[in-house]
């Protein structure tokens, strides 16, 4: 329903707006809605309709990639020793 | 070069395994109907082709998460008929709103005819737009769910705080949760469990879907946008269905918190408030479910301020938007898909936006099928 | 009997109508294309005369702004002509053109496009040969509209038809897509984006010239994709060659710029216009010669074979990622607009 793309914030700049980079191409973005958040140069936010909707939690990404990446890792070890077996 | 917090979640490794998991967990007889509430869910499931990719036992049934597609017929005409009357009248909206038909035509075609009809890709440049005309008066034809109220809401406050009074909302700004309650409490409804629209719970969080789960007792991942997080939300949603479980789960951490943007929240608050009732495109009229100004900013809204007369147009009574989102009907199984209705010529809410579930469904239709 | 052939029941005509997708299809081939019984239509008409074989094209441009970054009005009418030529298998001989200018237009504007032509002109070595000027009332016209013709000579070694089209035949792409059109959206200043991006107008005629040298036995169909994009110009060719075709998406190249501006803006690369980049379906046996030709001209390194012809009786254009999945590859029916939702 609503699109949204991560940025990297490459500015701060008055009136609680920001200048972002998506893949080289730069916008200001207004982030009143994240302010509280304790903005920084080089974080990365969700932006959507020219408004910083949040911060990305690198952590979290970085967790949910590790958690698909150990999907069916039991399976694969129990598939090993089942394949020692036969020989 | 590599997009961040994009490309990864593409990994062609990482979806081949959790693809994998799927297949290993789902049984032959199981079925289970999954709504994708967001447009946007609609677009990726398409556009990645992930329809194909997952078992056959698993259906996805395209949720109202479109809110150029909801929008009630006649809204987009009273607006510019405005604009049209009053040749000091500037429309603005959204590039998504340019192509949504009316009854004399499309904002496009309006604008195509002499009409002063301006594209924006943010609410305040609309706002801009007001600024740097005061002998027009602009109107912002606002659309969204509530990830894009709170950024209106701080439009409406900026032009409160700078006095510009030749800016104007018309609001058509929805609520997600009402909707698909409306949609459960429908007879025949045919729903397993609903995948969360992630960006409008950046905004609200997870617990307005509690109810959902609770009382209805149907389990809903709010999840990303990317094919790895897609998945990753079925995987998490089928487990829940397998264990009988009905819980709010967040698959898509890493921008959603549960408790949401709680200054988002504030803002939309502060400016907006709820409308008794709510026409929407094919559902029907749904209470409590859309957003209106506040009446102490009642200065900056274009339905006190013009006189809007109300167009209501009757819509097709054979489009059966309503059954397809209700999941007992698939949107090529419509009496007017593909026949009256196309992305073309839209009849029914769903062909409009394109991501409206028939509109996907029409443009890759054939994607699905081999060669 | 020509009246059962008029599909086009449109009330009035639409912006849409000209965008180069769909509704224009619509009109040409509902409309225009059977009052003038043109059966075959291709950038550039074909017309014989004595021994030998002309491409005839004419080309209309209207831009907003004129200037934009890394080219104007003047550059892209001279190489959008030069190029419908090309893509005719024709090399460019002559071009006539005419000005409809609005009162009031700034000398130096017009000066600006005329050396800009001229310029243009000389890179792709071919003649502006004459002309005709008119100037209509204010806002009767946005600024300045510029006509062309041109005519190419066709190089006796090429046979493009869609209809020689088959099975297993490869797709080549000259180079990355989207550059052109995300430029002019970006110089229209709606968006307030910015990015070091510029048009990627060319003439191309010195790739078309190096593959037809190379594998002209093979060569059977060209186009340059430009408005209504890649997208628009495949389905085109599903179409007319009655066959499906699969691209791999990882091979479409997309410079970082207009990638992250159709992310931004919803958009879709496929949809995006061209204005130096070419589409060229090349035999199996032939595709690596004629990629090698054009990787060697200066400008070409980055073509690619981007895909594969199928026959199925469904005329469509699919497109495969790396885990997979495949989408179809629709066409537009107006210009690309930016979305939110």
């Amino acid at each position: 329903m609503c699109l949204a793309i991560p940025g990297k914030i490459i500015e701060l700049l008055d009136d609680n707006l920001a200048m972002i980079d998506v893949s080289g191409v730069r916008r200001k973005v207004n982030i009143s809605l994240i302010k509280h958040e304790n903005v920084q140069v080089d974080d990365w936010v969700l932006i959507h309709v020219g408004f910083a909707m949040n911060k990305i939690s690198e952590e979290q990404a970085k967790e949910q990639l590790q958690l698909l990446a150990e999907i069916g890792e039991e399976q694969e070890a129990l598939a090993e020793v089942k394949g020692y077996q036969f020989e | 070069m590599k997009m961040r917090f994009v490309d990864e979640f593409r990994n062609p490794e990482l979806i081949r395994k959790t693809l994998d998991e799927i297949e290993r967990i789902i049984e032959p007889d199981d079925h289970f109907r999954i709504m994708e509430a967001c447009g946007g869910h609609t677009y990726s499931i398409f556009h990645f082709g992930l329809q194909e990719l997952l078992p056959k036992n698993i259906e996805f049934i395209h949720g109202p998460g479109c809110p150029v597609c909801v929008l009630p017929p006649g809204r987009v005409d009273e607006g510019l008929e405005i604009a049209s009357k009053n040749s000091d009248v500037i429309f603005t909206a959204f590039g998504d709103v340019m192509r949504v038909p009316g009854k004399k035509g499309s904002p496009l075609n309006y604008k195509a005819m002499g009409t002063d009809v301006r594209m924006i890709y943010s609410p305040l440049d609309a706002l801009n737009i007001a600024m740097k005309n005061p002998d027009k008066k602009v109107i912002l034809f606002a659309i969204g769910f509530e990830t894009t109220a709170p950024s209106t809401a701080i439009t409406v406050l900026k032009a409160k705080e700078l006095d510009i009074d030749n800016f104007f909302v018309y609001s058509n700004h929805v609520k997600i949760v009402p909707v698909l309650k409306s949609i459960l409490d429908q007879p025949n409804m045919r729903i397993d469990g609903f995948i969360g629209p992630g960006h409008a719970s950046v905004v609200i969080g997870a617990h307005p879907y509690e109810t959902i789960a609770k009382e209805y007792k149907k389990p809903v991942v709010i999840s990303g946008f990317e094919p790895l997080d897609l998945l990753q939300s079925i995987l998490m949603l089928i487990k829940q269905l397998k264990n009988g479980e009905s819980k709010v789960e967040i698959q898509y951490k890493r921008v959603v918190m549960e408790g949401g943007n709680v200054s988002a929240l504030e803002i939309m608050n502060q400016v907006f408030e709820d409308r008794p009732a709510f026409e929407w495109r094919g559902l029907g009229a749904i209470q409590n479910s859309a957003l209106k100004l506040k009446p102490e900013f009642s200065k900056w809204d274009a339905e006190v301020q013009f006189n809007v007369e109300k167009i209501t147009i009757e819509e097709n009574k054979d489009a059966q938007c309503g059954e397809v989102l209700k999941g007992m009907l698939k949107p090529n199984q419509c009496k007017l898909f593909g026949k009256v209705c196309t992305p073309d010529n839209p009849v029914g809410a769903l062909m409009v936006s394109s991501e409206g579930a028939c509109a996907t469904y029409y443009n890759h239709l054939y994607s699905t099928m081999s060669l | 009997m020509l009246k059962e052939k008029i599909a086009f029941r449109e009330p009035t005509i639409q912006l849409a109508h000209g965008a180069g997708g769909k509704a224009s299809r619509r009109l040409i081939e509902g409309l225009l294309a059977p009052y003038l019984n043109v059966s075959e239509l291709n950038d550039a008409a074909y017309v014989q005369i004595d021994q030998a074989q002309i491409a005839f094209t004419a080309d209309s441009f209207v831009v907003n702004p004129l200037r934009f970054p890394g080219g104007s009005i003047g550059e892209l009418a001279i190489n959008g002509t030069v190029n419908d030529l090309a893509m005719g298998g024709a090399k460019p001989l002559a071009i006539v053109t005419t000005f409809i200018i609005e009162a009031g237009l700034e000398t130096e504007i017009l000066e600006a496009e005329i050396k800009a032509m001229h310029e243009a002109a000389e890179k792709a070595n071919v003649a502006i040969v004459g002309g005709d000027t008119k100037v209509v009332e204010h806002q009767k016209a946005d600024k300045l509209f510029i006509t062309t013709a041109g005519i190419g000579l066709v190089d006796s070694r090429v046979n493009l038809s869609a209809g020689r089209v088959k099975q297993g035949d490869k797709i080549i792409l000259s180079g990355p897509i989207g550059d052109h059109g995300i430029t002019i959206l970006f110089a229209r200043g709606e968006l307030d984006l910015e990015a070091n991006i510029k048009t990627d107008t060319r003439a191309v005629w010195p790739f078309v010239s190096k593959l037809i040298d190379a594998a002209a036995p093979g060569l059977k169909w060209m186009r340059d994709p430009t408005r209504g994009g890649m997208a628009t110009a495949l389905n085109e060719l599903a179409r007319d060659a009655k066959v499906a075709i699969m691209l791999e998406e990882e091979a479409i190249l997309v410079n970082p710029e207009v990638r992250g501006a159709c992310e931004i803006l919803g958009l879709d690369p496929m949809h995006i216009a061209n204005e130096g980049q070419f589409i060229a379906v090349v035999s199996e046996e032939y595709a690596d010669t004629a990629l090698k030709a054009i990787q060697q001209v200066p400008g070409g390194e980055q073509a690619a074979i981007i895909g594969e012809v199928f026959e199925s009786d469904r005329h469509i254009v699919l497109s495969r990622s790396s885990y997979g999945g495949t989408r179809a590859i629709d066409m537009l029916v107006g210009d690309p607009l930016p979305r939110i939702c």
